[in-house]
């Protein structure tokens, strides 16, 4: 007997926000040259409407929408879900690739009647391919799609790390696969025991069948392990800051901002959605144990770097730290699991816009001045104000200090540990908000010092104003209104306790 | 010893072997190969499952062996852009290391971006 098919209103949209980028691929492809740029950058707006529309949706209907692909439904077939948290991803990377696509012009233009580049015709078809990679990880249903999903995202990531051909891009591209590889490779064998014990792969049918059992924790263990090798949770950093700081400025802004939200997204999705019925407290606990470590390390060399884009690269490694607090702070069925989980969310948004606007604006300073080297930035400020606003504001919300969207994330995850009776996680959030006020000021102090500077080529403004407007919605963010958080909330399984 | 325990066996041993090596090793290729070995091992777990006809009524689960084939072509595609990697490092540098001390140059580091 056949289930009947799940397809909800709005659902054929899920398909459309797949296919989009992946067409964009193929004519970018084809098409070449000049036109590669077109199309990315064309089919931008409808990109982000699309995102809208499923946001619409989900907001609207009040539950998750559904496409069951080819009108087969799970376990025989493969769903496409997008609920309230997948709603706001889709808005928020349709909102930074954009950005990046337009402030990338200046570098990647083709031309008129040039010959073709190959690094803007990769860079443009990579934008793409992350974008399509991002959404199938957003809206997946099935284990096995999303790791496919994943390995799309990381073949896309890879080339933009070293689209400059330099050797230390190359051997930071070359580490950066490596880690992502094994990553893969784990998860993957994670899958393969979920299917050997329950025969299906589709999140919530598994979510009914799963049981306490030594398989189901080797699977979750084994899947977890690749998937923070691909976040880069301390101790498996090592490749980011690297790969990060010698990317392009644009592609550095999606890396950190988007990239590693999607491996992190995907552990939010196996620990809430596939195993809510575990008791998985202790866990849960080591997950916030690491989150501390990265932390705390993240912050720490970040204070010690010489160059502006390697300090922001190891600011993304203790953010990093912050998302995986949700773990301890959001598991189980209780009062504050809810604002453990809005925290959670309020993080990854946050940090991806505060993270772009900062490496878009760090990309604009080492082309004005010629370097990023910190101790030579005095005077900087007075010579390029924009810019320095838009990293003052980023840091504003890295550090948590009101009103931003860092601010609400770590206020929420302050007040979810105290509610939890978990104080032991208000020292990382606090001690980190410290240790980011140290090294923005770092940044910020040389800059604002006397000096005279001369500037190689003032920066376009119309490529400030794509960095401040990034770092204006972090800021934004932290005017959020409960509406927003009523959408998070949607599809969100409950877990152990209320279950039964 | 059925035949597909001692295959599982033989998986478990070849992701252990290659784990091993991609810890180990130092040299970018022979992690790459560490990785296949890996993800050998992967794919034969995943034959048993198979075998094993998780969704009962088969003899053959036709699914894991549909995965298997989608999990070697992302293989290797991934061991194709790996190797196109470290040609491209030796023919840029003429060397092939990931220590990331070997790059950094005692320069200002001024970025070329």
């Amino acid at each position: 007997m056949m289930p009947p098919d799940p397809t909800t209103p709005g659902g054929a949209l899920l398909v459309l926000a797949i296919l989009l980028p992946c067409a964009g691929i193929i004519l970018s492809f084809v098409l070449g040259g000049r036109n590669a740029e077109r199309v990315a950058l064309g089919l931008t707006p409808f990109g982000f409407a699309l995102a809208c529309a499923i946001a619409f949706h989900v907001a609207s209907a009040g539950k998750p929408i559904v496409y069951a692909l080819g009108g087969l439904a799970p376990p025989l077939g493969i769903a496409l879900r997008a609920d309230g948290v997948s709603a706001v991803m889709l808005v928020a990377a349709a909102v930074i690739l954009t950005a990046a696509g337009f402030y990338a012009r200046a570098k990647f233009a083709t031309p008129e009647g040039g010959p073709e580049s190959r690094s803007a015709l990769t860079f443009w078809i990579m934008l793409q391919a992350i974008w399509a990679a991002l959404t199938i990880i957003f809206v997946g249903g099935d284990l096995f799609n999303l790791y496919v999903a994943l390995e799309l995202l990381t073949f896309a990531a890879v080339p933009l790390v070293c689209i400059d051909g330099r050797p230390e891009t190359l051997a930071a591209a070359l580490r950066y696969l490596l880690f992502a590889l094994f990553g893969s490779i784990s998860y993957l064998l994670g899958v393969a025991l979920f299917y050997g014990a329950y025969g299906t792969l589709d999140i919530p049918l598994l979510a009914q069948r799963v049981q306490s059992t030594p398989i189901v924790w080797l699977a979750a263990a084994l899947m977890t392990g690749g998937l923070l090798a691909k976040t880069a949770l301390f101790p498996l950093h090592l490749w980011l800051p690297p790969a990060h700081a010698n990317a392009p400025a644009a592609a550095s802004a999606v890396l950190s901002g988007l990239v590693v939200k999607g491996s992190f997204f995907l552990t939010l999705r196996l620990w809430f959605y596939v195993l809510p019925a575990l008791s998985a407290a202790g866990a849960a606990n080591i997950l916030g144990a690491l989150a501390l470590a990265a932390i705390i390390t993240g912050s720490v060399l970040a204070l010690r770097q010489a160059r502006l884009k390697l300090l922001i690269a190891y600011s993304t490694v203790a953010q990093i730290g912050y998302l995986f607090l949700v773990f301890p702070l959001a598991t189980g069925a209780h009062v504050w699991s809810g604002i453990g989980w809005s925290a959670g969310v309020m993080q990854i948004l946050a940090h991806a816009f505060a993270k772009a606007a900062m490496f878009l604006s760090a990309g604009l300073l080492a082309e004005a001045l010629g370097h990023d080297q910190i101790a030579r930035f005095a005077g900087a400020a007075r010579a390029l104000p924009m810019t320095f606003l838009t990293l003052g504001l980023g840091g504003l919300s890295l550090m948590g200090l009101p009103p931003s969207g860092g601010f609400s994330a770590k206020w929420l995850m302050l007040q979810a540990s105290v509610a939890s009776g978990q104080w032991v996680w208000t020292l990382p959030v606090l001690a980190g908000g410290l240790l980011a006020a140290g090294y923005v000021y770092r940044i910020l102090t040389p800059a604002l010092s006397e000096g005279d500077i001369m500037l190689k080529a003032p920066p376009k403004r119309s490529r400030e104003a794509i960095a401040l407007g990034l770092a204006l919605i972090a800021l934004a963010l932290g005017f959020a209104p409960q509406g927003f958080f009523d959408l998070l909330e949607i599809g969100r399984p409950l877990a152990a306790g209320t279950l039964q | 010893m059925s035949p597909w325990v001692l295959a599982g066996l033989v998986g478990a041993a070849l992701v252990g072997l290659g784990l091993y090596g991609l810890i180990l090793h130092p040299h970018p290729l022979r992690k790459l190969l560490a990785f296949n070995l890996i993800g050998s091992g992967v794919f034969l777990v995943f034959g048993i499952v198979a075998r094993r006809g998780a969704a009962a009524g088969f003899s053959f689960d036709p699914i894991p062996q549909a995965m298997v084939i989608t999990g070697i072509v992302v293989a290797f595609a991934a061991s194709a852009l790996a190797v196109a990697l470290i040609l491209r490092l030796h023919a840029e540098s003429g060397r092939v290391t990931l220590d990331p001390e070997a790059w950094t140059k005692p320069d200002d580091g001024a970025a070329k971006s």
